[in-house]
């Protein structure tokens, strides 16, 4: 008995170890990423100084960040704004515990996947709001306020896309929709849902088009105006965190998770195939960034409430008639 | 019925303007990373002004007429020279011009009556002092033709 529980408790440490590092190094990764890529669709270089083309550049930064004095104003609500961070940070990495990386690479397979991680995700959304509110700055209320309305709206039409997937699948268990997904992927068989989903994911994590929360020219600096060091740095890291979650939400759900391509495996093991496919889509969330200019917040939530949601529904309808009388 | 092209107007405009960025991304970068790499600077390049040196005599044909005093804007050049005797064409024996305050306009260059002015290649121009700033050309002269 005494030994199980010990057992269980070493396995929990191990595994929130290897969780957080992880997400530490793929967060290094995806900044400096998003820096290269962003440098040569500028047609410049990005950082090439510290380290063989800039690697090492997210560590220094990190340093810096880390070296920085915590600011807190005087008249915040200094509870709240040490917290706020520390909690938009947490359900990001409970995220991590059902994500399929390969065959038998599920921390948890539950039976709930799914919904787990669209929970938790909402649960950051409420951090932001606290962080915005705490900082006791009008712009920093603005931005948390307007990044508050834009996860709500955007949160519809990507649960009724994920829907459609679930309804042909009928599970909300990520091993039985990447196993359902052997032959055929489920983005050539609900497209629509597909876009629907990686713009609206896009819009979830705040990322441009979609950034007037956090936009540098916008409010200042939006919802993390008034936090320096390592808190704004817990900020980014939840979001670069959260941009790996739902891209490899988008791998497992329409892009066939560990599968090859119709089904070959190629002799490449299935985690290098999930994990090829989930830098990939962000690397077309970067490319989507440094291409298109920023929405304005009527325009995004008009496309979200006028465009994104009556899609979306209708693509529910159809694959409900269609899986009813095919 | 609107509703319907102005979506697909829109989304096919997003699709033309990722194909756009793509091929940025896969172009070679323009930035040349100094001081590891040099451009090579073209004929038109205006750096400071220097005395150009003709051929036929080997040295510079500065008459010290002041035209270039006269005309400078920014009023930085002077110059200095002295007559052998009567009726004996000015040879210049001083020239000098503050470089911390020229605009490169190129005035002078333009009404020198010898075209002994010219434009230098050089950008890489550090002093300690400000007072370094001011070049001597006949000096500079004479180190070019060491």
């Amino acid at each position: 008995m005494g030994s199980e529980m010990a057992s269980d408790w070493i396995r929990i440490i191990v595994g929130l170890i290897i969780v957080l590092a992880f997400s530490q190094v793929n967060a290094l990764f995806l900044v400096w990423l998003e820096r290269k890529v962003a440098g040569h669709i500028q047609l410049r270089y990005g950082p090439m100084e510290v380290g063989p083309h800039g690697i090492l550049q997210t560590i220094a930064d990190g340093i810096k960040l880390v070296g920085k004095e915590l600011i807190t104003p005087l008249a915040a609500d200094w509870k709240l704004f040490i917290i706020a961070p520390v909690l938009v940070f947490m359900p990001v990495l409970v995220a991590f515990i059902v994500l399929p990386f390969g065959e038998n690479l599920i921390i948890r397979d539950m039976n709930l996947g799914v919904l787990l991680i669209f929970g938790f995700s909402t649960l950051s959304v409420l951090a932001i709001l606290a962080g915005g509110w705490a900082a006791n700055n009008k712009y920093a209320l603005l931005g948390a306020i307007r990044s508050v309305a834009q996860n709500v709206a955007y949160e519809i039409p990507l649960l009724l896309a994920v829907l459609s997937v679930v309804l042909m699948t009928q599970s909300l268990r990520f091993s039985e929709i990447v196993g359902a997904q052997s032959r055929v992927w489920f983005i050539f068989l609900q497209p629509v849902a597909g876009l629907i989903y990686l713009i609206c994911a896009t819009a979830e994590t705040n990322r441009a088009p979609f950034d007037i929360p956090e936009a540098e020219s916008e409010l200042i600096a939006g919802f993390h105006t008034e936090y320096s060091g390592m808190r704004f740095g817990l900020f980014f890291l939840a979001e670069y965190t959260n941009m790996f979650i739902v891209s490899a939400v988008a791998a497992a759900l329409f892009f066939g998770g560990w599968h090859g391509p119709f089904g070959l495996s190629l002799g490449i093991p299935g985690v290098v195939w999930f994990l090829a496919k989930v830098y990939v889509l962000l690397f077309v969330i970067m490319w989507v960034r440094w291409t298109f200019p920023r929405v304005r917040f009527d325009q995004l939530m008009n496309f979200s409430w006028k465009v994104m949601l009556p899609l979306s529904l209708l693509n529910l309808i159809v694959t409900a008639a269609v899986l009813k009388f095919i | 019925m609107s509703y319907w092209k102005e979506i697909f107007e829109g989304g096919w405009s997003l699709v033309e303007g990722m194909r756009v960025t793509v091929r940025r991304l896969v172009q070679p970068v323009v930035t040349v990373q100094y001081p590891r790499k040099q451009l090579t600077l073209s004929p038109a390049f205006r750096g400071h002004i220097e005395f150009k040196v003709f051929p036929e005599i080997g040295t510079h044909r500065c008459i010290a007429c002041g035209t270039c005093q006269r005309t400078c804007p920014s009023g930085v050049i002077k110059v200095q020279g002295i007559k052998d005797h009567a009726r004996a064409p000015k040879v210049a024996t001083h020239y000098m011009i503050d470089f911390t305050r020229c605009s490169l306009c190129g005035l002078c260059v333009e009404c020198c009556p010898t075209q002994t002015l010219k434009y230098s290649t050089e950008y890489q121009l550090e002093e300690e002092s400000r007072w370094d700033g001011v070049y001597d050309l006949m000096a500079r002269l004479e180190e070019r033709q060491t």
